[in-house]
């Protein structure tokens, strides 16, 4: 059909089924996009919560059990509906676009896999709202806290992350069989875009532990209802046992999150830098090592749930190799960088951030893997600055980036340079104020998810909060950066956009048409 | 309020600053807060030695990895006429950066070791105490003594909603704390009796998850007396940040004293179970036991919170036969939070919180709750 997609003009019905029913590519990108900052506004909003209740000792703003409540909501909220919805967002716009293809393989799959989770975040949301309160248990939820000692709500958590699983499957399914089976010609495994090859290793992760996640809910759920006794010592379970399949599920978890973002940045870093990635293939042998890793070094977050010391040791060493791959990467980047003509416009400021920050966590991370320490380190403030380095200076830095480096095509407008570099150094230091301290408070013996603290930790609590502040400032700029472009910014027409980019999807014309790549390019 | 809170936090922004700037003369002082303790046990030292080895290490990688890269974005920006070169790939420098932090990783993963098999060396141990978790406070028992209490939060509601000043040692201070002689090998057996806890004192480098069914192990050995604070380190429900863990160490002497005398209390304690009480005694009694040990669920008026904690107020338990009130305290509700009080709370405790809950909030039973009544209920079990 030649006509064009429906807009506001042909009428709201129209418009409205464009969007329900759409099966393009582009539009699911977008949806997953707007959705996922949606859901990065509310559980930023919990964030905001959770330090203006820290900002001092005591209790002033709520009580523990909400306090609870917003810590759980926030983690799943951020790791669920935020980072990962982006990230697939991302994917569903550049894939096809990077490798040549009109579209994804599995279209009405890919509506699907959008369209079914705003209900699994209602039916999230809503537990807050009933008897009882919503889940309470962190988002790791240990049992038996998430099952005898849960309150009634837990079933509609329960639902609602066998709703997000299934998503993620779909999505990933869909990946995975999009890069396998929609290259256009000469589009080889090995000429694919880093971005690409990062989103097809991590839809495997997806394929391979989303399943056990599900079982692990679904054992909750017949412990609840059913009477079975999968996680209760009484009935002669293992609480452990939970553990241990939450972060089989958990720990490739984390590197799902942030392998895309490792692509994201290996697409910019060049492009600024005006010269080719220095290791294309060593790059992709150590995503591929990373994923592989990430199957065997679940432990190391149950170093003080009292496994035998074998077990301690082999976690112990396995997580360490991690940083072997790991800092493959960070060399190449910066060889990449290393003799380029570099600029530093907004995405490449996001990407330079990404890398020293990313670093960062994963300095705490070799810290935390050595299990002596980490009997200080586990489940303290310093286990949450850790984290947030490296999802937050690590994922949504690198979403940030993306969304600069790549809305010129997408709506075929620049962003305003000065607010884009406004808004990063405001994210930048907001983010460094909020996160930086808690290093600090957790060696100085803050535990994690504590309503309340002594008079010895509230100095950089305080701090910690004014910096939280200033980081949820920061995206109300970015969201304002990014409608002011769509709405007001510079047209642009060159189809390069960037002076330094490179791949197929600045071969299209900018705006980048609702149809790219009807006819397969050549790819030399 | 806002002018307040405003000068508060100025006041505290200004401290922290000061501690920063101050650097090396505050050394000491700022150590304490931004760095892990040393402690007083081999086990903390060990833990804070790996932990400064990683940190210098890491520091050094960071340095040069970071000097290297704000060379090059000074450097090879094209502001300052920079070409791009198109070189990429060397097989030499990518071996050299895979091989190289391999080698660190393992002369890392050496004094790693030997600092983990220090942490689970608990053989030969001269004393075992051990550690419950309930929500939300610890039971300490000292196995072979006959020596056994619940140690929980003293700090007042008060204090924790702002209502009265906080005090010195907000939420660092227990009913009773865990007392150790100085100089002996402590064995800590450490487990839970409904959701998962941890118990962590980190000035011994002790940290071990207190699991239901389960019993994990720690040791401690000091020579310093004095008073080490600590905290529960795992999401335990709304009472988590409130059940710190307070240990008291003394010189052998003192501490031989003090086990005597829990031990006389015990054994005068059995005396007066048969003793018979007062309606007031046992009211006055039953309130300060309810609000330390009830309250936190089913609130200090007695009207719990919808949906989570039943009611106490009016509920058919407490206007109900005693048995069956007694029997809640004794057994729980499976599958509820609802614990057992058996083991928590001595017969004398469990009447008297009976009687006020039967008596309170215009609950006017009227009747009286024996201790003698709560050892026949338990006997006749």
């Amino acid at each position: 059909m030649a006509h064009g997609p429906a807009t506001l003009a042909d009428g709201w019905k129209e418009y409205a089924s464009r969007w329900l029913f759409t099966t393009n590519h582009k539009d699911i990108g977008t949806l997953y996009l707007w959705f996922s900052f949606a859901m990065f506004i509310l559980g930023g909003s919990f964030a905001m919560i959770i330090r203006a209740e820290l900002f001092q000792p005591g209790m002033q703003l709520i009580k523990p059990e909400f306090f609870n409540q917003m810590t759980t909501m926030h983690g799943l909220v951020m790791v669920f509906g935020a980072i990962m919805p982006a990230f697939v967002g991302l994917a569903n716009w550049l894939i096809p676009m990077m490798i040549g293809a009109p579209d994804m393989a599995l279209p009405r799959m890919n509506n699907l896999s959008f369209w079914i989770l705003p209900f699994a975040f209602a039916i999230l949301v809503a537990t807050l709202f009933m008897e009882g309160g919503g889940p309470n248990f962190g988002w790791t939820f240990y049992a038996p806290l998430s099952t005898t000692y849960a309150p009634d709500s837990v079933n509609y958590f329960i639902f609602a992350i066998h709703i997000m699983g299934a998503s993620s499957i779909m999505g990933s399914i869909n990946i995975i069989a999009t890069v396998m089976n929609m290259r256009a010609p000469g589009m080889t495994y090995m000429k694919m875009p880093l971005f690409v090859w990062t989103w097809l290793i991590t839809a495997f992760l997806l394929v391979a532990v989303m399943p056990v996640l599900a079982g692990a809910v679904t054992m909750m759920l017949m412990d609840i209802n059913f009477g079975t006794s999968f996680f209760d010592a009484a009935g002669g379970g293992d609480p452990v046992l939970f553990q241990h399949i939450f972060w089989f599920f958990g720990h490739p978890e984390v590197y799902i999150i942030i392998l895309p973002a490792f692509g994201v940045v290996s697409q910019i870093i060049p492009t600024f830098s005006r010269k080719p990635l220095f290791g294309y293939s060593s790059m992709v042998y150590a995503t591929a090592a990373i994923a592989f890793l990430s199957f065997i070094v679940w432990a190391h977050h149950m170093f003080t749930v009292g496994m035998p010391i074998a077990g301690e040791l082999y976690f112990m060493y396995a997580t360490m190799l991690i940083a072997v791959p790991t800092g493959v990467k960070v060399f190449n980047w910066i060889t990449t960088m290393y003799k380029g003509a570099l600029t530093f416009e907004t995405p490449m400021l996001f990407s330079i951030a990404f890398v020293i920050l990313f670093t960062f966590g994963g300095f705490t991370g070799l810290m935390l893997s050595i299990a002596a320490a980490d009997m200080q380190y586990h489940d303290t403030y310093f286990v949450v600055a850790h984290f947030h380095y490296v999802m937050v200076a690590g994922a949504v830095f690198s979403g940030t980036a993306a969304v600069y480096y790549w809305l010129p095509k997408w709506c075929g407008k620049m962003y305003d340079e000065t607010m884009g570099k406004v808004q990063f150094w405001v994210a930048f230091i907001g983010f460094n104020i909020a996160f930086m301290p808690q290093h600090f408070l957790g060696l100085a013996g803050m535990p994690r998810r504590y309503a309340d603290y002594g008079l010895q930790f509230a100095d950089w609590n305080m701090v910690s909060s004014v910096g939280a502040f200033i980081y949820g400032a920061a995206q109300i700029m970015f969201l304002f950066n990014v409608i002011r472009t769509i709405t007001h910014g510079k047209p642009v027409k060159d189809p390069q956009v960037w002076e330094g980019a490179e791949g197929l999807e600045w071969t299209v014309a900018t705006p980048a048409p609702y149809h790219t790549f009807a006819k397969p390019p050549k790819v030399k | 309020m806002l002018k307040r809170a405003q000068a508060l936090f100025l006041r505290r922004l200004g401290a922290v600053l000061a501690q920063v700037t101050a650097g090396v003369s505050h050394a000491e002082n700022a150590a304490s807060q931004l760095n892990m303790p040393q402690g007083v046990t081999e086990v903390s030292q060990v833990a804070y030695d790996i932990h400064m080895i990683m940190m210098w290490i890491c520091t050094a990688i960071g340095v040069l990895v970071f000097g290297f890269m704000f060379y090059v974005m000074y450097a090879h920006r094209k502001s300052r006429g920079a070409v791009a070169e198109n070189f990429h790939e060397n097989t030499l420098v990518e071996l050299l950066w895979t091989v190289v932090p391999a080698i660190i990783l393992i002369v890392m993963a050496i004094p790693a070791t030997t600092a983990l098999l220090k942490v689970y060396d608990t053989e030969n141990a001269d004393i075992d105490i051990k550690v419950t978790g309930y929500q939300w406070k610890w039971q300490y028992e000292y196995l072979g003594e006959g020596v056994k209490f619940l140690s929980e939060l003293r700090t007042s509601e008060d204090e924790i909603y702002g209502r009265e000043p906080k005090g010195e040692h907000y939420l660092r201070e227990v009913t009773e704390p865990l007392v150790i002689p100085a100089g002996k090998k402590v064995r800590f057996l450490i487990t839970g009796s409904d959701v998962i806890h941890s118990w962590w004192v980190p000035d011994f480098g002790v940290k071990r998850d207190a699991v239901p069914g389960l019993f994990t192990t720690a040791w401690a050995k000091t020579d310093e007396p004095g008073v080490y604070v600590g905290e529960c380190t795992e999401l335990c429900g709304r009472g988590h940040a409130f059940m710190p863990v307070v240990v008291e160490v003394k010189e052998e002497e003192e501490y031989n004293q003090w086990l005597a005398g829990k031990k006389a209390e015990a054994a005068e304690y059995a005396s007066t179970i048969g003793k018979e009480w007062s309606f007031d005694e046992l009211m006055t009694r039953g309130e300060e036991v309810y609000n330390r040990s009830c309250a936190a669920c089913h609130m200090v008026d007695g009207t719990g919170i919808p949906g989570v904690f039943p009611a106490l107020k009016d509920s058919p338990i407490a206007l109900g036969p005693k048995e069956g009130h007694i029997a809640i305290l004794i057994n729980g509700v499976a599958g509820s939070s609802m614990q057992s009080f058996a083991d928590q709370l001595s017969e004398v405790d469990i009447a008297a919180v009976v009687h006020y809950e039967r008596n309170a909030w215009g609950n006017d039973v009227g009747d009286i709750t024996q201790p003698i009544d709560v050892l026949n209920y338990k006997q006749g079990q």
